[in-house]
């Protein structure tokens, strides 16, 4: 196994790492949007098929490059929009008067909504 | 330069990209977070197109172009409630980029490759093929083209055991001879084909498992990609996707008391057992609208149980209003909800959200269940299995020691159902049966609109 491959396996455990803590944190009431926030974001492989696609490596590949393009770009527009038309959903409850009835009556929340 | 330049919005965008996963794990920071990221994708594209390999720029831009006019509506057209099959279709878009760019790299580089590039290549079309044949068909159940309904027949496990091996087999000798095209091309068809057997016996219930698998299996199929084509920022974003999918399969088959290797090995769709159980001699009591208006028009608390009936009826609306109405009579309305509680993680929230249910009424398993004790009524809405209270005191039940919500502990409970039939699992539920328990039978639209009604006039 060569250096840089080697150090590219450095990048994929640790950044899966990172992913592991933050997403462990992310509560339930976001999931879905976790989901297509996370299917936007991996959406980036549009840079592998832009350079597919634009390196005039022969017909076989500007059209498979032209496809993923095409693919990737969906997932990039459509998955943020999706998402941030999601998130723009969760409001809170604009009435104070809820607030107090939870102190009472519900369990500490350390933070989890 | 050039190449520096490109690099720094590699890095940028990484970051935005962790950042913006981190914003959601508050709803107030999420939007905000999000939008960074898709600046962070922004860059990243103009870093990409700037560098020097990138010579031509006709068919890139009708990639673009094409795949901007098709994105737009998928995000701004696609109703809430078709949210599950909305995810499902987009694993299989970004599979299919990560496939196709493998394939690519395959078609010019061949015979040439190294073995740690033809590892990476293979693993990318691998999990890339079988997501998209895997996500089409979670697509199909969910959108009801094909049937909802666990597909089984004899010999199933050896034919996908057989499947599966023969494809390593594929894999690892093109590892050591990569010039061999027949194998390569074979080997996507046969991890196709994976996709299509892995999800078919997969039943509806069992979805948010699937659809949180497949999502891993996507991220993957990039971070992959990152490694054959020696991008980082590819690699970092395919590891966060996969991380993220990983953690939501193991919460949500937590939620349903399956086992990490049934995840881990897709075989979660066994048929499940005969009921334990039969309802022979237990009658159920049935309650008029009146009636059930006027428990919850006096009632302090209500716990609303949402399921998937209330997703399958739309019936998240007149949940609201008649929440509203319960809250100007004095009362306090919170929801309950189960992490499997429809059809794909947080599925709940997303549609009670459109609904403009403020999201701190939602509440988590662990959060609300100490309280159903107080609660003068639960209402269940179109929810079954996730409150059984089988899953808790019966040994020989098959869905015995899945965590569920304790709605036979409130003072009363009032069930919206359609019918007598038995939920996913095929297996009876106590709590139909409690002396508690009412039943209001109906589509929970119309049952809700009549309560709304009714609670109105009381």
């Amino acid at each position: 196994m060569n250096p840089t491959s080697f150090i590219q396996l450095y990048v994929f455990v640790l950044a899966a790492f990172v992913g592991y803590q933050i997403i462990t944190r992310v509560p339930p009431l976001l999931h879905t949007p976790l989901m297509s926030a996370t299917n936007a974001i991996s959406a980036i492989s549009l840079v592998g098929s832009l350079v597919a696609a634009g390196s005039n490596r022969g017909s076989v590949s500007t059209i498979l490059g032209f496809a993923a393009v095409t693919a990737a770009t969906i997932n990039v527009v459509g998955g943020f929009v999706i998402t941030d038309r999601m998130l723009k959903m969760f409001k809170r409850d604009p009435a104070p008067a809820s607030k107090e009835a939870k102190a009472s009556g519900a369990p500490p929340e350390s933070g989890k909504r | 330069m050039r190449e520096t330049f490109t690099q720094v919005t590699y890095l940028v965008a990484s970051v935005l990209f962790i950042l913006g996963l981190r914003s959601l794990t508050k709803p107030d920071t999420a939007r905000r977070g999000m939008q960074y990221a898709a600046v962070g994708m922004l860059l990243a594209i103009i870093g990409t197109l700037v560098q020097h390999e990138i010579v031509r720029y006709d068919w890139i831009a009708y990639g673009l172009i094409l795949g901007t006019i098709i994105g737009i509506p998928m995000g701004t057209e696609v109703p809430m409630t078709a949210m599950p099959q909305r995810i499902a279709i987009s694993h299989m878009v970004g599979a299919l980029a990560a496939t196709l760019v493998g394939v690519a790299e395959y078609w010019l580089h061949g015979a040439s490759l190294g073995t740690a590039k033809i590892s990476a290549i293979g693993f990318e079309v691998l999990f890339g093929s079988l997501t998209v044949t895997g996500s089409f068909m979670a697509f199909g159940k969910l959108q009801g083209i094909i049937t909802g309904r666990s597909v089984t027949y004899k010999g199933q496990n050896a034919v996908n055991i057989t499947l599966f091996g023969v494809t390593l087999i594929m894999f690892i000798y093109l590892i050591v001879n990569p010039g061999n095209a027949l194998v390569f091309y074979a080997m996507i068809a046969l991890a196709l084909l994976i996709g299509i057997f892995m999800v078919l016996p997969i039943g509806g219930a069992d979805m948010p498992v699937v659809i949180s698998l497949l999502n891993s299996y996507a991220g993957l199929a990039s971070a992959a990609t990152g490694f054959a084509i020696g991008n980082n920022v590819l690699i970092i974003a395919g590891a966060l996707d996969g991380a993220s999918g990983f953690i939501l399969s193991i919460v949500m088959s937590k939620a349903m008391n399956r086992s990490f290797n049934n995840v881990i090995f897709g075989a979660f769709g066994a048929a499940p057992t005969v009921s334990a159980k039969t309802a022979t001699g237990l009658t159920v009591r049935s309650i008029s609208a009146e009636d059930a208006a006027i428990q919850l028009a006096y009632a302090k608390l209500v716990i609303v149980v949402p399921g998937y009936g209330m997703a399958v009826a739309q019936a998240q609306h007149q949940v609201r209003e008649l929440a509203e109405l319960i809250e100007k009579k004095g009362g306090e309305v919170k929801y309950a909800i189960h992490p499997v509680a429809g059809r794909m993680p947080g599925h709940m929230n997303v549609l009670l959200a459109e609904a403009n249910v403020p999201y701190d009424r939602l509440y988590d398993m662990e959060e609300i269940n100490g309280e159903f004790e107080r609660a003068d009524v639960a209402l269940v809405i179109g929810a079954n299995d996730v409150v059984n209270p089988a899953a808790r005191n019966d040994k020989s039940s098959p869905i015995y020691g899945m965590p569920i919500l304790n709605a036979d502990k409130a003072q009363s409970i009032i069930v919206l159902k359609r019918s007598m039939n038995p939920g996913f699992a095929g297996i009876e539920n106590e709590l139909f049966y409690d002396d508690k328990t009412t039943l209001l039978f109906g589509d929970a639209k119309t049952s809700l609109s009549r309560l709304v009604t009714e609670v109105k006039a009381v």
